[in-house]
């Protein structure tokens, strides 16, 4: 049957093309606009529909990816739920390697999307979860992992999807901030607007790891991930878990967005930058919703309490 | 005096300790002073004079990369923070 014009021909097809919505009661000052991009209205939740989709179909195209073969990815859980839709809709098995302390919601959602999961030790970080991916990749030549910390697919889609769309939003953009994890978005966003808008600043905004899941034997067990080009960042600002939990309950009290965690990290920066400027229009993208955070109750406990418990737990 | 942060992989060198008290104007003289202290932490954290991209290197919460590198200003309340590169979350 052809296509209906004004429906999507599958779910897959929906992804990208987020929602942009300006913060005015957050903006500190008339002088300056306060974006935020929506990547939470992808269809699992997530910037991470981007790059999933992108990887896979990079890779059927290119035939590294056969018909009905398995995928295998690390991931804290984003990736692992996006590629686990995606897998599902193109008849791929999915299996993820994900830290074992990060959220109930996570692995419940995996599991719904047919996904299976080993889990590695939540102590050794997102280091332990790519490593012990690695092993398995290694031991079974059936598998095909995508390897988001290095496939250019991931930067590819921000260049060519999230950038341009940024733009065509906000088109006076002063300054771009997402949060660092692969560092796919900012480097493919980064060097779209290094080309396009090159007066425009790109800032990371980074978690400050709590000790007990720095996960390091030795520093150069430590990990750059080959996707992140740091020469198109202007600026890098370490957010703690504290700062990260009251940006985030300012998204929802303020304006009505539930968000994640990365994403409160994200408007800290956000905001302190706009503090800084005269005039001018900041960009935050917001990396996900809150759903995926629920059972962890960011929003109405205690801080110093929260603070205590996040130490130990990877929620970003 | 300033403060740096030790984390926990580099702290074998430092004996244990999590913060060390420093002196210093610049994060590079600031640095100087550790390894003064502490002589096993210089290879760990810097390659031929230059930090150990292993390393990142904050003064507060920003990135010295972005700002002066090694010769970026400190004053008495701040605070470096020495973290070892890792994957990040979010993924």
């Amino acid at each position: 049957m052809p296509a209906r014009a004004g429906a999507a021909s599958d779910l897959v097809a929906t992804i990208g093309n987020t929602p942009m919505v300006e913060l005015r009661r957050l903006a500190p000052h008339g002088g300056v606009r306060l974006f935020a991009k929506l990547e939470g209205a992808n269809p699992t939740g997530s910037v991470k529909d981007r790059v999933a989709r992108a990887m896979i179909e990079a890779a059927r195209a290119d035939g590294s990816l056969r018909a009905g073969q398995t995928i295998l990815e690390p991931s804290s859980g984003n990736t692992g739920i996006s590629l686990a839709m995606i897998g599902s809709r193109l008849g791929h098995p999915v299996r993820i390697v994900m830290p074992d302390n990060t959220t109930a919601e996570r692995e419940q959602l995996l599991r719904l999307y047919g996904a299976e999961i080993v889990f590695s030790p939540g102590a050794e970080g997102s280091n332990g979860a790519v490593r012990m991916a690695e092993r398995i990749a290694a031991e079974d030549a059936d598998l095909f992992m995508p390897f988001q910390y290095g496939n250019a697919a991931n930067p590819g889609v921000h260049e060519s999807t999230t950038g341009p769309e940024i733009l065509e939003q906000v088109p006076e953009l002063s300054a771009f901030v997402a949060g660092l994890g692969t560092g796919g978005t900012l480097t493919g966003v980064g060097r779209y607007l290094r080309r396009v808008r090159p007066a425009a600043k790109i800032i990371a905004a980074e978690p400050l790891p709590g000790e007990q899941v720095q996960g390091l034997r030795s520093l150069e067990e430590g990990f750059v991930p080959p996707v992140l080009d740091e020469s198109v960042l202007d600026d890098r600002y370490l957010v703690n878990n504290r700062d990260a939990v009251i940006g985030l309950r300012r998204l929802l009290r303020e304006e009505g967005l539930f968000a994640g965690l990365s994403s409160g990290a994200a408007i800290a920066v956000g905001l302190r930058v706009a503090r800084e400027l005269d005039s001018g229009s900041v960009v935050v993208l917001l990396a996900d919703g809150g759903w995926k955070y629920l059972s962890t109750d960011l929003w109405t406990r205690d801080l110093d309490e929260l603070e205590d418990e996040l130490e130990g737990s990877l929620l970003w | 005096m300033s403060t740096v942060r030790i984390p926990p992989v580099l702290r074998e060198e430092t004996g244990g300790s999590r913060s060390v008290e420093v002196a210093g104007s610049t994060v590079a003289a600031a640095l100087d002073d550790l390894f003064g202290q502490h002589p096993a932490l210089r290879d760990r954290v810097t390659e031929d004079g230059e930090l150990s991209r292993f390393i990142n290197v904050y003064v507060n919460d920003r990135d010295v990369r972005y700002r002066d590198g090694l010769d970026t200003e400190i004053g008495t309340d701040d605070t470096i923070i020495l973290l070892p590169a890792m994957a990040g979350g979010g993924g």
